[in-house]
């Protein structure tokens, strides 16, 4: 098992002729993923590595089935992208692209808000699970199927993590980048209930940063919901409040959202917190005996 | 994106939104000029940077003697002032707002901006007005409302009454219950067609003359949209930004400059914010956030590395690479040409990991270059640490 997605998945790869998506949509393909399509409008007919391209999402999943999407769209036409795969009937949006206007996004999610419909993103290095399909930008190769779930609002992070699992030999289950930006899809808890559930998974790594409180609200869920052990790092301890670190959501501001509460909030849930993101490895290795 | 004050009321003019009647002033003849032009009995002199706490700092002045507003021009103008905001550098006094004061009956908070929990945008609004928001809040929190708007059908006149009657509005000043509705709506309208990140009024004040108005104005946009707004974009005063943070973002690259002595180069910034982390549980202070971002090409990086070198303080440099969207060749290529370009006599330790990490180690290996390469975090970290300390 794992979650959201699986060697099944069909996948639809929205500004597949671009740059970044006709490397990385054949980056997908290669490790195992079921890429069935690509969109860019105008461009039906053409092939990006033997994947047919179409002119709208909807086309794409009359045509092949797919039923999860993967945005690598421009920023300032990246909402529409998310828009159009929700209302081609894609079940599952993942989003790469940085840099979406905020308001943008507050349409977006309000939108998106009671369909089926699951956005992972934006600003996220996208879903992979190990040795089945990556769906995202993430190097396919440090993954290694096992036991230990991952969820991060960072990218680079979050191999930095998975790299160590693998290297010890711990392995993962499915691995999710919810995005940096101060809206996104899917949050921490959604995706602990799904690690909760999830036969193979039987730990979870949570990795998150400053700015928000989303991690305070997520320790909250796991004191109340969580029987697998969670081990957590929390960016930015030495970040100067007031300042944006890269990632739109990553400002402490009125002395809110500062590592060290997001800490203490989860610690006294009963996480195992790192304060050196190279033991996190160590860390789940030692919880899970 | 920040704004000065000055323009802040420009633009709530602009949407309909009440202020006093101001201009902006570098000089003390303009001064001079505008106070005669200004009909009123209370002069208020601003000091006009990008930072709070600019009345304790004694960036404010007020007089009843048109007389004395060129002197206390002349008085701020070039000023360094130095705020809880500015840090201990402070900040130089560059122009200001030269405006009509307001007889105060009664002074409030308002704020609009994007609540992370409900995606929405939303205002807060406090009976307690020219104080610190967060002061109250942490205080007296019942004394802060919050009034979500539902982005799918904006602002609604119940949202209004939400406010007003929760604010006690009505007993405070019928008067201005109305002209506060047609406040709220303008700045949800400013609020959606600029890309704002955050519009504050503090204080909004009801005056002697039952009227409201924004005495104080905070604007700022998010940076991501400014690209749709060329008239937001003229706001822009490269002078309260730091100069090496310009330079970083003409090549895209994301740049916070710290206090430490270890420059960081980064992909990705968790990472970049992890690696800071690092440095600091390895015994050093972090001289930056650098993060070189998904785009990163040869010619970035060298900027970036360029960007490091500039930074006096700096006496060792950390480059950690996890490589997804970024192919570490590239750094490898553009650590090389940098280092060629600039020369480097500071100790340089170099961290790859992840897509064709091999490859990149090895150009810098057969570079001929004097930098280390480690492949664990950990071990890098205090690598560059010890180095850093040996040449001390």
């Amino acid at each position: 098992m794992s979650i959201l997605v699986d060697k099944n998945t069909r996948v639809v790869v929205q500004g597949i002729t671009g740059k970044e998506g006709s490397f990385h949509a054949t980056q997908c393909k290669a490790y195992g993923t079921q890429v069935v399509a690509g969109v860019t409008p105008g461009k039906a007919g053409q092939e990006v590595e033997g994947i047919p391209v179409f002119n709208t999402v909807r086309d794409a999943v009359k045509k092949t089935e797919a039923t999860t999407s993967l945005i690598f769209v421009p920023p300032p036409f990246a909402a529409d992208a998310i828009l159009e795969a929700a209302e081609a009937g894609v079940w599952l949006i993942i989003c790469i692209s940085e840099g979406i206007p905020v308001n943008d996004m507050v349409k977006v999610k309000r939108a998106l808000n009671g369909r089926a419909t699951r956005l992972i993103g934006p600003n996220c290095p996208g879903i992979i699970t190990a040795d089945e399909c990556k769906i995202g930008i993430m190097p396919g190769f440090i993954h290694k199927k096992g036991r230990v779930g991952v969820i991060s609002r960072s990218g680079t992070l979050t191999y930095e993590a998975v790299n160590q699992l693998t290297q010890l030999g711990l392995g993962e289950t499915t691995c999710v980048g919810i995005g940096g930006d101060p809206i996104i899809g899917t949050g921490y808890i959604d995706l602990l209930h799904m690690f909760e559930q999830d036969d193979e998974t039987e730990a979870v790594v949570m990795i998150g940063e400053i700015g928000g409180d989303a991690e305070e609200k997520a320790a909250a869920f796991i004191e109340k919901e969580m029987s697998k052990p969670v081990v957590s790092f929390i960016a930015g301890i030495t970040a100067p409040p007031g300042r944006r670190m890269g990632h739109a959501g990553a400002i402490i501001t009125g002395g809110k959202g500062t590592a060290a509460d997001k800490m203490a909030a989860l610690e006294s849930a009963g996480v195992t917190v790192v304060k050196n993101p190279a033991e996190i490895g160590v860390a789940v290795q030692s919880v899970l005996g | 994106m920040d704004i000065h004050e000055f323009q802040a009321k420009q633009l709530f003019a602009q949407f309909g939104i009440p202020v006093p009647k101001g201009k902006e002033i570098k000089n003390a003849r303009a001064a001079e000029k505008w106070a005669a032009a200004l009909e009123t009995s209370v002069y208020v002199v601003k000091a006009q940077i990008h930072a709070g706490g600019r009345g304790k700092a004694g960036g404010v002045k007020i007089t009843k003697n048109r007389e004395e507003v060129p002197g206390l021009t002349q008085e701020l103008i070039g000023k360094t002032l130095v705020t809880h905001q500015t840090g201990p550098k402070g900040r130089k006094v560059r122009r200001l707002l030269i405006e009509e004061g307001a007889g105060i009956a009664k002074e409030l908070y308002l704020s609009l901006l994007v609540d992370r929990d409900s995606g929405c945008p939303t205002f807060i609004a406090s009976t307690e007005g020219g104080m610190d928001i967060e002061e109250v809040a942490e205080q007296t929190p019942e004394k802060v409302l919050k009034e979500s708007i539902d982005p799918a059908v904006g602002f609604q006149a119940h949202n209004g009454r939400n406010l007003a009657f929760a604010l006690g509005l009505p007993d405070l000043e019928p008067a201005v219950v109305k002209p506060f509705f047609q406040m709220l709506e303008n700045l949800y309208r400013l609020f959606m067609e600029k890309n704002a990140a955050m519009l504050e009024i503090n204080p909004l004040v009801i005056t002697t003359d039952k009227r409201l108005v924004a005495l104080d104005g905070k604007v700022s946009f998010d940076d991501s949209a400014l690209y749709k707004h060329p008239d937001v974009q003229k706001f822009r005063d490269l002078h309260e930004e730091d100069p090496m943070e310009i330079e970083a973002g003409k090549h895209n690259l994301n740049y916070v400059k710290l206090d430490g002595d270890i420059g960081c180069m980064v992909n990705g910034a968790g990472l970049a914010m992890a690696t800071m982390d690092v440095i600091k549980l390895a015994g050093s202070e972090p001289a930056n956030f650098l993060d070189v971002g998904g785009g990163a090409t040869k010619e970035t990086v060298a900027a970036g590395f360029r960007i490091l070198l500039k930074d006096k303080k700096v006496k060792g440099i950390f480059i950690n690479i996890f490589g997804g969207i970024v192919r570490c060749e590239r750094i490898a290529h553009g650590v090389i040409e940098a280092a060629k370009e600039v020369g480097i006599k500071l100790p340089v330790v170099v961290r790859l990991q992840g897509t064709n990490a091999e490859e990149g180690r090895k150009l810098l290996a057969d570079s001929g270059l004097k930098v280390e390469g480690v492949a664990d975090l950990w071990e890098a970290a205090q690598r560059i640490v010890a180095l850093r300390k040996k040449k001390k």
